[in-house]
């Protein structure tokens, strides 16, 4: 019976693999799980791993899979470092127990403390900024002030808006809420749901093609995926404006990355993430994706230092995290899908 | 049998034991209602849809004859190779505000024309749905249509009835079991689908289960959603189950050599107008577009890795399609030796798992998976006294068992429906001849199923190649597959790099469909 036949090799390769894995498991490494995608994170690795000798082995998948295996497995976890791409689900792994506070002079001297947990749990590794994009031909930029204007009246109909789905934006409001209070932030989010010149779209990029291509004036989006629109199409009539300068700076995130609580191999781990915030890494980690390194020795790469220079919003982003159910509650109260 | 793929729909279920009711009554005061009226309005389009779609295409390829049918009859299923997210990506990349279609037109009229269809509305979701998922029921009815003899429709021909009427009142009756089955499978993956509704930004109840998830981080919140997601779809299986409970469907000697019915003129090359239109829209514009994408990255992206992406695909795609298939014919199998209600419940129970949202299915695997994993590292630190760490998560085990709980409906499908053509007498016959157990479903049962279980191989290698949230969760290190390149490029945005290991899935999937059709065209 060819079932029976088939079901056997299937056996002897589960075997197999099993004892490949078993028997790789022995130099030394440090093991990631990572919702920074591969190319995002595998030339520092290699990086790291030329300058230490210490392998870095990873697997790549969504933060909320990525938590909940990290819960399920415990301490027989294989992970020693959770890499993220925000700050919300840094503090929610935090929350859970599934990280570990790490004392490190190097992190506390590389990182910025707005950057990074107070609770020593994580830090954050890239400045991802969102801002105001307008096109070029519809605004001038002295009609921008701040992300809470966008609220006014004068913008009904010229207002693009990526869904509130997306953590950047719910991390956005969540500050709002923290500066301005629950009541006041809804009524804004109302007041820019009103001004949507089209429901909200599913990417920052189709927000971006939007407003050069007209439907709509200005949106909010996170720089790198303006600099890759006009990397690709130089010609586009689109501008960054960067809000909230007069008041506490353009809202950031991060990409971060801890030490799991049950890591096996925490020194090597806490070498890698001391060497991904040290000078040397951080403009590779900010640069392949246009993003800002957090080290605020680094500087960025030309391209995106082009875009001017900024405050950023000093808030702790542990309250991007506190605040982030209630975040997406009020979006969803205010109508904003 | 069926306990084993019970486990990871159990866990997630056992969310209940934790409340959430601040998750619920938030969503109750705010979304829900409009959720709930958005998801029933697409599974209804979408099942309203691939029926019309899929029934009339496989009457037309099956028993009609038309200009280019023995083309269309294969090339009809050939969509189920692209991920339904892709083909809405590329569908909104076509034809929204800033897409090429629209933007000519307004340089053409010099002016915005009011008039264009909003893409990003209910109807465009259930437009692309239906053109993704329309193969299940094509490829089930078509089966159901070349299996069930030419006699049937000649005896109604005899009695008076037009070709039509023969359709309505006897092939359409007698083809039930397999629409229905298939139908079930495009809504199950409509409900479950959180990718194409992503891309249209359009909510369903799919979109509250993430959101719960990844927003107001409630695993437990969204686990009893999908449980009571997965509730509904039971019932409406058993419904229907009930309404054809007491009929029983024979089948056809086989070997008669079928006439078709020739189509007139006119009506020729409007069918052939009809598969034409079908296929362009739902295959070859989206691979078109897929293609000039991947192109344009292939010189930067392509490298030697991607032939070990498309081997694991193809290796996990094979090792689950011999598994599934193999469970779905014994479940089918023990269902049919004891007909009694409580076994048809456990196996509607058991095949549920494709209504689940993939990542809520995910994780309820992984769950029990690294209990068992802690408990044998527990086991083996007392006798060895050294960790071992995790033994199961480097092998297959998982990510194949998680494959199976998840698409042991697809499997299922097909292979039940063919089970239902073999009469009782048959049985008996073959007890008379002093078979019985295994020596009956090997001898008898197994060369009539044949149809059914390469259609059942079919649809789960191809459904498993593009599966994405489990394979990402439940695969061993530096296993990456096809889906997970499309991944690593999709959640940062870059569709454009998803093309090149998209185009790769495309590739791979039309393989096992060739191998399909030729099976299914020896009738």
């Amino acid at each position: 019976m060819t079932t029976f036949r088939l079901t056997r090799v299937l056996i002897a390769i589960l075997c197999c693999t099993s004892l490949l894995a078993a028997t790789s498991a022995r130099a030394e490494q440090v093991v990631v799980y990572s919702a920074r995608i591969e190319q995002l994170i595998k030339p520092m690795f290699d990086a790291f791993t030329r300058e230490t000798g210490i392998e870095v082995k990873f697997v790549t998948d969504k933060e909320g899979a990525l938590l909940a295996r990290l819960k399920a497995e415990g301490r027989n976890t294989p992970a020693d470092m959770l890499i993220t791409s925000d700050a919300g689900n840094l503090w929610e792994a935090a929350r859970e127990g599934l990280l570990r506070p790490v004392e490190s002079e190097v992190l506390e001297s590389n990182i910025p403390a707005h950057l990074r947990d107070p609770g020593k749990q994580w830090f954050g590794l890239s400045v991802r900024a969102r801002t105001l994009v307008y096109n070029t031909q519809k605004v001038k930029p002295d009609e921008l002030s701040t992300y809470e204007a966008l609220a006014d009246p004068r913008w009904k109909g010229r207002l693009c808006l990526r869904t509130s789905k997306k953590v950047y934006n719910q991390s956005l409001v969540a500050v709002m809420i923290d500066e301005l209070g629950e009541a006041k932030t809804e009524q804004i989010v109302k007041g820019w749901v009103a001004n949507l010149a089209t429901d909200p779209l599913s990417d920052d990029t189709r927000a971006l093609e939007f407003v050069a291509a007209g439907k709509c004036d200005v949106t909010v989006v996170n720089t790198y995926y303006y600099g890759r629109l006009m990397e690709k199409t130089p010609s586009l009539p689109l501008a960054i404006f960067w809000p909230n300068q007069a008041g506490s700076g353009v809202h950031v995130n991060i990409s971060g990355a801890g030490i799991t609580r049950h890591a096996h191999a925490a020194p090597a781990a806490i070498r890698l993430l001391e060497f991904l915030s040290s000078e040397q890494a951080q403009n590779l980690f900010a640069d392949v994706n246009m993003e800002y390194p957090a080290n605020p020795r680094v500087a960025s790469a030309p391209a995106v230092a082009a875009w001017g220079g900024f405050k950023q919003n000093p808030i702790n982003l542990v309250r991007a995290g506190e605040l982030q159910t209630e975040a997406v509650k009020l979006m969803d109260r205010a109508g904003y899908r | 049998m069926a306990l084993l793929v019970l486990i990871p729909v159990g866990t997630v279920a056992s969310s209940f034991l934790v409340p959430a009711d601040d998750v619920w009554r938030h969503l109750a005061e705010t979304t829900l209602p409009g959720l709930l009226a958005n998801t029933f309005w697409l599974a209804l389009g979408v099942a309203g849809g691939t029926v019309s779609l899929g029934v009339g295409l496989a009457w037309l390829t099956a028993v009609c004859e038309f200009p280019g049918r023995r083309f269309f009859s294969w090339a009809l299923l050939l969509p189920l190779a692209i991920p339904a997210y892709v083909t809405a990506f590329v569908a909104l990349g076509l034809l929204d505000y800033t897409g090429p279609v629209q933007t000519a037109l307004r340089a053409w009229l010099g002016t915005d024309p009011g008039w264009f269809p909003d893409v990003r509305s209910r109807g465009g979701v259930i437009t692309v749905m239906v053109l993704a998922f329309y193969p299940y029921v094509y490829l089930l009815a078509r089966n159901a249509f070349l299996t069930q003899g030419r006699r049937s429709l000649e005896a109604a021909q005899s009695l008076g009835l037009t070709p039509r009427q023969g359709f309505l009142r006897v092939a359409l009756p007698m083809a039930r079991p397999w629409i229905a089955g298939g139908t079930m499978l495009a809504l199950m993956e409509t409900l479950s689908d959180f990718g194409t509704v992503a891309v249209f930004n359009y909510d369903t109840f799919t979109t509250a289960i993430y959101k719960a998830w990844f927003g107001m981080f409630s695993l437990t919140a969204a686990s009893q959603l999908a449980t009571l997601l997965v509730v509904i779809v039971l019932a409406t299986m058993l419904v229907e189950q009930r309404f054809r409970s007491r009929m029983r469907y024979a089948e056809a000697r086989q070997g008669q050599h079928m006439r078709r019915i020739a189509l007139s003129g006119g009506h020729a090359w409007l069918a052939a107008a009809l598969a034409s239109a079908t296929l362009f829209l739902s295959f070859l514009l989206p691979v078109t577009q897929l293609a000039i994408w991947a192109g344009g990255v292939f010189s930067q992206d392509f490298d030697r890795r991607y032939l070990e992406f498309f081997g694991h695909s193809l290796l996990l795609s094979l090792l689950a399609t011999l598994l599934v298939c193999g469970f779905a014919l014994l479940v089918t199998y023990a269902a049919r030796r004891h007909g009694d209600a409580l076994t048809r419940v456990a196996v509607r129970v058991a095949t549920i798992g494709y209504a689940l949202p993939g990542a809520v299915l995910a994780v309820g695997v992984f769950i029990p998976v690294a209990w068992l994993d802690n408990r044998l590292a527990d086991l083996a630190a007392a006798f060895l006294d050294s960790g071992s760490g995790l033994l199961l998560q480097g092998t297959l085990l998982a990510v194949l068992a998680a494959y199976t709980t998840r698409f042991l409906a697809v499997g299922h499908s097909p292979i039940d429906s063919a089970m239902q053509r073999i009469t009782g007498s048959i049985d008996e016959a073959a007890r008379g001849l002093g078979l019985s157990g295994w020596a009956m479903l090997r001898r008898v049962h197994l060369p009539m199923l044949r149809g059914g279980i390469f259609t059942a191989a079919a649809l789960v290698f191809v459904d498993v190649m593009k599966e994405m949230p489990i394979t990402l969760m439940t695969r061993p290190f530096g296993w990456d597959t096809l889906a997970v390149r499309i991944f690593e490029m999709t959640s940062e945005g870059a569709w454009e790099q998803a093309a090149l290991p998209a185009v790769a899935l495309v590739l791979a999937g039309l393989l096992p469909i060739m191998l399909l059709v030729r099976q299914t065209e020896r009738h």
